[in-house]
């Protein structure tokens, strides 16, 4: 079932040749060899796989390649520009909002697709907005409030 | 605790010396130039390192070693791992405090066991408890060395030195200096250490107290952190094993000729493990499934329903934790008694990174990258089980996407390994969420029975402590009860699957059951459950631990609100006192706990790094919010029914609580441990706070809607 693809993958044109039923994740993971993007629970209910898809976050398990056909997909590599870091990275440094880590690229990517939607969220639409981002290590607060020194940031700019 | 007990708990009872003595020859001859100091644990010993000889009176007991490099960089090598408890920045902040260098100058080589000498596991918030004195010491005995070679070189006595950002400077002429690394440049000299050292003043530090963010942070937002399951090695196969239903069950037969058919796939079979391996994991995956099974079934003897009455018929008595008084006497003045038992089902450690390893034969020898709590533990487990000798397998660094005890036991390390040595090829294999959740080594199921009595005026006259698989972390009474009596019952195999170390093993469940059980002899007399609290505890640590919380959280009463009331509870684990005070509110008609607020105190000692230890804090409170209320493991007999995190809620965004943590002042006091302590009091706090705030009293975690309804309607 292979078949052509091409989509851009972190502002590069990307072609592929492969089975296009396969998840998004772990083209990515294996054959792009980004590996950033975190495989957490394969089924939707974690967030570590959490991309952007046309500035949209996307959970890469749940999402066929066939899917981003000519799409602007964004990962975790990707969200730095020219060196710089995307405010939320920044951010998230700042408040240091990871322990472990491994949740942290999916919180990170989720949170830029939150801003990218609503430039300009209250509290609650972060919590609703992050809500389905799982994080074990119990971050959940610095995170918050590393979204919200982001946005404050950001002043609604900045759309990937 | 003397170091002979510190060696107990640090090393248990691994037979160590021989990997040790090969690591440490192999590793000084491998470094370049520089100074090197030699540090032990638990006592300072000198070693004749120069001597050879006098090898054979070596003991196992020195377990880092720091060098100054000639270009002035600080390299530590230590065998413990970083799995977001944050020692990569503590310890690097310590070492940097007492040799006078800047932290960025600090390089934490970790984990790694050709690298790094022996260390017997990460856990029990024993890093900082034990390794950081000792690392001080390190440092300290370095920079002495270095004012040596600089008096020397300079021409300067010592005691007109001074040691100042990786320089050592005349005290009266800040023009006169050389840095350390031009005192090392072209030399080799080796230290260990040999007497006790003298530390900095408390008022002398300039880093240790200081809130630092941790150093390897922008790795872990970059994405360019790498864990186990992101190497990525030529010719690779990703594996996918077919597992049985249940735990105990063994494999009847296979057929695996649809799968073989796919195109290259590689079906290997040894003994009972089953795998389909391939360079694409989709594939593999899709292999795996078209592989068909047959296993017996194992006898079911319990389910999470009749679990804790099967654990209460089964276990024996195996030992008393502490007895004192007498009980008969104890109820007897008694003018109320109270008797009540406990359940806490069985959790999961549920890290967001998976099991995973990725392993490689490279000649003759094995390399390892994999999610473990105890690399050196994996070393020699993987040369027993693949028969190679300890200097041919090597564990390599990588981070581990959360532990909390879960990987201290790593069956896909050997899984990975026998399959790759099959394939002959490196093999990476990343347990689904599934497998995850099947083969965790769970946190025990838990029952605890107390009986005890109170006297009007408040004071404890009895108690009696009877805990089934729970073990003693954290028993010992701090409420100055004069008749008491705590025996612990277990059996070995008792339980329907395995089980190991959960955050602050026990501890979770003994210090839901104790301090939901002060506040009912609280609520018999009619006492506010501080005041019962503050009336009997004995131990003036807890007491102004307490009296801090509660001034912290600005406590008036239980009751709270309508629908809403606060909870207390304390406990002791790792050397840590804790009291945490939580409120919430009950939605009385659907039973919904909604947590409000939380307000942790700690005594912890010294707390070498503010920041880190709150974001510790923080951290084991919002993951106890998830063993408190919604944390079940459901099985029956061998059979796990939990799969993923749709039948496992653990704590999220939405019902994550503001969160206060605050510190005794307590500098000079050596440093407890931090990554574990805070999340013991999570389950009594939240119960108490439930009863406050609703009336029921429920006597089981987690503490759901339904069992808050049952106990209402009581
Ligand atoms: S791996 Fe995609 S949501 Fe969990
Ligand atoms: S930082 Fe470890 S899971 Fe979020």
């Amino acid at each position: 079932m292979k078949e052509k693809i091409k989509f851009s993958l972190n502002g590069r044109p990307i072609e592929l040749e492969t089975d296009t039923s396969q998840t998004l994740l772990w083209v990515i993971r294996t054959e792009l060899g980004l590996t950033g993007t975190k495989h957490g629970c394969s089924i939707g209910f974690c967030g570590t796989c959490t991309i952007l898809v046309d500035g949209i976050a996307e959970r890469s398990c749940s999402l066929t390649v066939k899917k981003i056909e000519g799409k602007n997909v964004t990962t975790i590599e990707g969200l730095a520009q020219d060196g710089k870091l995307h405010p939320v990275q920044e951010s998230f440094i700042r408040h240091d909002a990871q322990q472990c880590g491994f949740c942290t690229p999916g919180m990170i990517m989720n949170a830029v697709g939150l801003l990218n939607t609503i430039p300009n969220p209250s509290h609650k639409q972060i919590i609703n907005g992050m809500n389905d981002n799982l994080c074990r290590c119990g971050s959940y607060n610095s995170i918050t409030k590393a979204i919200e020194s982001a946005a404050q940031e950001m002043k609604g700019g900045n759309k990937l | 605790m003397n170091s002979k007990e510190i060696n107990k708990i640090y090393f248990g009872d691994v037979d160590t010396l021989n990997i040790f003595r090969h690591n440490r020859r192999d590793f000084i001859k491998k470094l370049g130039g520089g100074l090197i100091i030699i540090f032990t644990i638990g006592k300072y010993k000198a070693f004749a390192m120069e001597d050879e000889a006098e090898d054979n009176n070596e003991e196992l007991d020195f377990n880092a070693y720091i060098r100054i490099r000639e270009d002035g960089k600080v390299e530590c090598y230590t065998g413990k791992i970083e799995m977001g408890q944050g020692i990569t920045t503590s310890l690097a902040q310590v070492l940097a405090e007492e040799l006078e260098v800047t932290l960025d100058s600090v390089e934490m080589i970790m984990g790694d066991t050709d690298l790094c000498p022996y260390d017997a596991g990460t856990w029990g918030s024993l890093t900082t408890r034990f390794f950081d004195p000792i690392l001080r010491a390190a440092a300290v005995e370095a920079r002495m060395e270095l004012i040596k070679l600089a008096a020397a070189q300079m021409k300067v006595p010592e005691n007109e030195l001074k040691t100042e950002a990786g320089t050592v400077v005349k005290i009266l002429d800040n023009s006169i200096k050389i840095s350390y690394g031009a005192l090392t440049k072209g030399k080799k000299i080796v230290k260990t250490i040999n007497k006790p050292p003298i530390f900095k003043k408390i008022n002398e530090y300039k880093q240790v107290g200081n809130p630092i963010n941790a150093t390897n942070a922008k790795l872990k937002v970059t994405g360019q952190a790498k864990y186990a399951g992101d190497i990525q090695l030529p010719d690779m196969l990703y594996a996918s094993i077919s597992r049985p239903s249940a735990h105990g069950s063994k494999l009847l037969s296979v057929d695996s000729i649809k799968a073989e058919a796919i195109e290259g796939v590689k079906i290997i079979i040894i003994d009972d493990l089953v795998a389909a391996l391939h360079t694409n994991p989709t594939v593999a995956m899709k292999a795996q499934q078209a592989i068909k099974t047959t296993w017996s079934t194992p006898e079911v003897l319990a389910n999470d329903e009749t679990i804790f009455k099967y654990l209460v018929q089964n276990a024996v008595e195996t030992s008393i934790v502490e007895e004192k008084g007498n009980l008969t006497t104890g109820f007897n003045e008694a003018d109320y008694a109270a008797e009540f038992e406990y359940h806490d089902g069985y959790k999961s450690h549920a890290p967001m990174e998976t099991h995973s390893a990725t392993v490689q034969f490279d000649g003759d020898k094995l390399i390892i990258w994999a999610s473990t709590q105890t690399p050196f533990g994996t070393r020699q487990e993987l040369s027993r089980k693949l028969d190679m000798p300890l200097e041919k397998v090597h564990v390599k660094q990588v981070l581990l996407g959360g532990g909390f005890g879960g990987k201290i036991y790593g069956n896909q390390i050997v899984e990975a390994a026998l399959l790759a040595k099959k394939a002959g090829v490196p093999v990476q294999l990343a347990w689904t969420r599934k497998e995850e959740f099947m083969y965790n080594m769970f946190r025990p199921a838990a029952v605890m029975q107390i009986k005890a009595g109170v006297k009007n005026d408040g004071k404890i006259s009895a108690w009696k402590y009877q805990i089934y698989c729970a073990g003693s972390r954290g028993v010992n009474d701090f409420y100055g009860i004069t008749n008491l009596r705590s025996a612990l019952y277990d059996k070995k195999n008792i339980h329907p699957f395995g089980v190991g170390a959960w955050r602050a093993p026990g501890n979770n469940s003994t210090t839901f059951a104790r301090e939901s059980h002060i506040d009912i002899l609280a609520d018999k007399i009619g006492m506010d459950p501080l005041e019962l609290r503050l009336k009997n505890i004995s131990d003036a640590k807890m007491e102004r631990t307490l009296r801090l919380a509660a001034k912290t959280f600005g406590y008036t009463s239980a009751k709270t609100g309508i629908n809403k009331g606060c909870g207390i509870a304390l406990g002791v684990d790792a050397g840590t006192y804790v009291a945490l005070i939580s409120e919430v509110e009950v939605d009385p008609e659907s039973g919904v706990v909604t947590p409000l607020r939380m307000v942790c105190a700690q005594d912890m000692g010294q707390v070498v790094n503010p920041h880190g230890a709150t974001v510790q804090t923080e951290g084991g409170l919002t993951m106890g919010l998830g063993y408190a209320l919604y944390e079940d493991i459901q099985f029956n007999g061998g059979e796990v029914k939990t799969h993923n995190f749709h039948n496992y809620e653990i704590t999220r965004f939405s019902v994550t609580p503001a969160i206060e943590s605050v510190f005794v002042e307590d500098m000079e006091s050596p440093p407890q441990g931090g990554g574990e302590p805070a999340i013991i009091c999570v389950g009594g706090a939240i119960a108490n706070a439930v009863f406050h705030a609703s009336g029921a009293r429920v006597h089981q975690m987690p503490i759901t809607p339904e069992r808050i309804l049952k106990a209402l309607k009581k």
